[in-house]
């Protein structure tokens, strides 16, 4: 048996004896999502065993090194690990920002004591993050930020406002885009890492068109920041950003293990499909969805190798999020009325309808559609004007 | 399996990609052949030089004298293939025809594989019977006659079916026209008595035959694998010609795409190089997209082929469907962004679109493919 076989036996066992059943359903909605941080309410004993056997393991990020909470899994050896979780449809143990974008930030550029620290509490569940990225006047145009950080000498003072910041209510730290420097627009930005609760902080969610709040806007009054709690170097907080931004396109694409863009058709019909333009258009999907699960695991295969354009996951971004869109449509046609309903049992709360409107944002969160194509124009295409 | 080349299949793309370039470029073979009126559609030197490097039996065996090579090696060739639009009957014959006749007798492939490794001769495949991709559907007979059989009925939209020294056919030895089994493949030789054939230029310059057997007498040695119990060799035979078909479009759907791009930097208008319009950098970063999943799709797809999964057969449709409609955007866009010079016989994207329609309709279009995704997902 090669190790990589005996590898695979082995996540096997351990995920027989250690996930349990309710683990191995698929997230209905948000409430199934583990989110760690200080004050996470666990849905149920499952959840919370299930993260802890993850964490004891270093499971909840299997490709980092050991020292930081991870298992230090090699990619191949990660794949297994993916294949094995998805072969018997269990949960992540944790979903988090930290995994997702801080986490692979700070890998690159955080210092060694910022790695230890930091890294260990993501590995662990215990912080919940935030990104406070997006102003009210900066949004595709992000280096236009105007949130103001002023020089102190041993901290800086915070002063501005942040916009679509998601979860900034249930965050526990935010990593921030802040101006250090006014006269220098793209290196004049720094990375600076903050808890939610230093004076001065305040949010205020926004409601969506889903009926959910889970981003706000929030408020820096004076803001007190040490100078150990910048990501990279000073003014220069663009790169570690947009190191970070692609780490968020690879997430938001769903390239990431996300199983939201599988095939629909077969899962539609169960319960009859008697339209056959509708099932045409399925299968169309499916062919799309399909193709695009091929180019998901074909960029991971790639991109761990280094074969990958760093541009990539701009692509995925984009192609990804107007797939999930079109696949929300159709499950929308698919149901009827039936998808229409806003809070009943049977919809479990309308979780058709509110998750159709979700995937609406999936083209604008990240950067929109529209950026995604201008960075694969001029830096992929290498088309001019840029 | 990591959906990227290996280091072989990597040194082989580098070969063949700079050897179609030099040889099978548009100028010298699809321009010259079409402007010759050449009845055979495709040049004979090119051929043997393709036998020179091994490729013509890349997938026959090594008892056999070939390569014993699988659908990504054969794909790479392929996709060269259709990036330069060359002319070759590399995919009928070295693709399934090979993969037909290795399932044939020792006697059979003696008879055929030599004249094929040695670039001398040529194999087309002889299934549909209509305009459109039917191979559930047989109706052509082959009855028992003697010791051998007496094949009659029309077959369609046969590639290289006027040049091909023998014709790959699948026909009915029992049955009723739709049932599954009762279907027998047969190497018929071209000069069997009864064939004719009516030929036609194709769209994209290609020959192909509407083929007529008319109580053609074969000798029992002509049967392809077992008799009535053929249908899943003709599926083997198509699936090598379906994934074929689609890394051939992803080449097609890339060269075009690169000329369009090539175009869009030096074009001026509006005293701008017109790649500098949003409107054109948007269509052109989509068909990049598009393209790009086409060929993970294919990849993948050659991949569960060669490992013989039995996912493959699902992953060939979606390939074959994905392919056809990102090559077709490919194309349509690219004609679009030339403006009117796209329409000009002068400029090659016209003669992109002209390969990505006949390769489309080839061993089944996106329509085909996408309801068989359906089908085989059990709705
Ligand atoms: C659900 C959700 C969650 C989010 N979470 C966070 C978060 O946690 N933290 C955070 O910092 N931000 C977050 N965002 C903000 C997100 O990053 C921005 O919404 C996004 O960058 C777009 O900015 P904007 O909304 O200001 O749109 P605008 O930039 O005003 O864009 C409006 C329209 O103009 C188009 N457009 C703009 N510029 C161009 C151009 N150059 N060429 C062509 N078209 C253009 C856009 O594509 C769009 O269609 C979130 C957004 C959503 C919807
Ligand atoms: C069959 C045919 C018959 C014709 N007959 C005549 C005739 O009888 N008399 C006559 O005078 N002309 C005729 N024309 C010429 C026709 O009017 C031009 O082809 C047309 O105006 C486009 O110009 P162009 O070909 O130079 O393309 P270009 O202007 O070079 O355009 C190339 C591409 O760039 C795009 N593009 C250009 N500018 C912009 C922009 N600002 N923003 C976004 N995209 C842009 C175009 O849409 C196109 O996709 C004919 C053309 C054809 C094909």
């Amino acid at each position: 048996m090669s190790d990589l076989e005996s590898f695979r036996q082995e996540i096997r066992t351990w995920l027989e004896a250690n996930c349990p059943a309710e683990m191995r359903e698929p997230v209905r909605d948000e409430g199934d999502v583990c989110w760690g941080g200080r004050n996470f309410q666990f849905k149920n004993a499952a959840q919370k065993a299930w993260l802890e056997a993850c964490v004891a393991k270093g499971y909840t990020v299997p490709d980092w090194p050991r020292a930081y909470g991870g298992a230090g899994m090699s990619p191949a050896e990660a794949k297994v690990w993916r294949e094995e979780c998805a072969r018997i449809g269990a949960r992540p143990p944790l979903s988090s920002f930290g995994i997702w974008m801080l986490g692979p930030a700070l890998l690159k550029f955080g210092t060694e004591e910022q790695k230890v620290h930091y890294l260990g509490e993501i590995a662990r569940g215990e912080i919940r993050w935030c990104q406070g990225y997006s102003e009210p006047g900066s949004g595709s145009d992000l280096v236009s930020l105007q949130t103001f950080g002023e020089d102190q000498g041993d901290h800086w003072v915070v002063n501005g406002q942040k916009i679509w910041t998601s979860y900034a209510d249930k965050a526990d730290w935010i990593f921030c885009l802040v101006r250090t420097d006014k006269a220098n627009k793209y290196q004049g930005i720094s990375f600076l890492l903050f808890d939610m609760t230093t004076p001065g902080v305040t949010t205020k969610p926004i409601k969506l068109i889903s009926g959910n709040s889970p981003f706000c806007e929030t408020f820096f009054d004076n803001v007190v920041v040490p100078k150990t709690q910048i990501v990279g170097d000073l003014n220069r907080g663009w790169d570690v950003a947009k190191y970070l931004l692609g780490h968020e396109r690879e997430m938001i694409s769903g390239a990431g293990g996300g199983d939201r863009l599988n095939a629909i058709g077969a899962i539609v019909a169960r319960n009859g499909l008697e339209d056959p333009i509708l099932r045409a258009e399925l299968a169309m999907f499916d062919v799309d969805a399909l193709a695009y699960g091929c180019m998901g695991e074909k960029f991971l295969d790639e991109a761990k190798v280094g074969k990958a354009h760093p541009a990539q996951p701009n692509m995925m971004k984009y192609a990804g999020t107007e797939l999930n869109k079109r696949r929300h449509e159709l499950l929308m046609s698919a149901g009827g009325a039936t998808a229409l309903e806003w809070d009943s049992e049977r919809t479990s709360g309308g979780t058709p309808a509110r998750s159709w409107l979700r995937t609406k944002a999936n083209s604008i969160e990240g950067g929109t559609s529209e950026v995604m194509l201008n960075v694969i124009a001029k830096r992929i295409l290498d088309l001019p004007g840029a | 399996m990591p959906l990227y080349h290996t280091d072989d299949q990597a040194m082989l793309a580098d070969t063949v990609t700079g050897f179609m370039a030099d040889e099978g470029g548009i100028k010298q073979q699809l321009r010259h052949f079409r402007d010759i009126n050449c009845q055979d559609g495709f040049g004979h030197g090119l051929w043997k030089q393709f036998a020179e490097m091994g490729l013509t039996g890349m997938l026959a065996s090594e008892a056999d004298g070939g390569l014993a090579m699988g659908h990504v090696e054969a794909g790479i060739v392929l996709k060269e293939i259709g990036r330069n639009l060359t002319p070759s009957p590399f995919l009928t014959t070295s693709v399934m025809g090979v993969t037909a006749l290795s399932d044939g007798s020792d006697d059979l492939r003696g008879r055929w594989l030599p004249g094929v490794l040695a670039g001398d001769s040529v194999l087309a495949v002889a299934v549909d019977e209509g305009p459109k991709h039917r191979p559930e559907r047989i109706a052509a007979r082959a009855e028992k006659a003697g010791n051998g059989f007496r094949l009659s009925g029309n077959k369609a939209f046969v590639v290289q079916g006027a040049s091909a020294d023998a014709i790959i056919v699948a026909a009915r030895t029992s049955g009723s026209d739709s049932d599954v089994d009762g279907i027998t493949l047969f190497a018929v030789p071209k000069d069997a008595a009864g064939i004719s054939h009516e030929n036609l230029r194709l769209v994209d310059s290609a020959m192909a035959s509407n083929i007529r057997f008319d109580n053609v007498e074969l000798d029992g040695d002509c049967v392809i694998g077992d008799v009535d119990g053929g249908r899943a060799l003709l599926n083997k035979v198509l699936n090598a010609g379906r994934i074929g078909a689609a890394a051939e479009l992803t080449g097609v759907g890339q060269g075009s795409f690169d000329v369009t791009t090539a175009y869009l930097k030096t074009r001026k208008q509006f005293g701008k190089l017109i790649g500098e319009f949003q409107a054109l950098q948007h269509r052109a970063a989509h068909c990049y997209s598009e393209l790009e999943i086409a060929a993970a799709a294919v990849i993948k797809a050659q991949q569960l082929l060669d490992g013989g999964s039995e996912k493959a057969e699902l992953m060939v449709s979606v390939a074959k469907a994905k392919a056809a409609l990102a090559c077709n955007l490919s194309v349509r866009e690219g004609v679009q962004m030339h403006g009117g010079v796209g329409m000009t016989d002068e400029y090659d994207i016209g003669l992109y679109m002209k390969r990505d329609r006949s390769l489309a309709e080839f061993m089944g279009d996106q329509y085909y493919h996408a309801e068989r995704v359906a089908q085989l997902s059990g709705y």
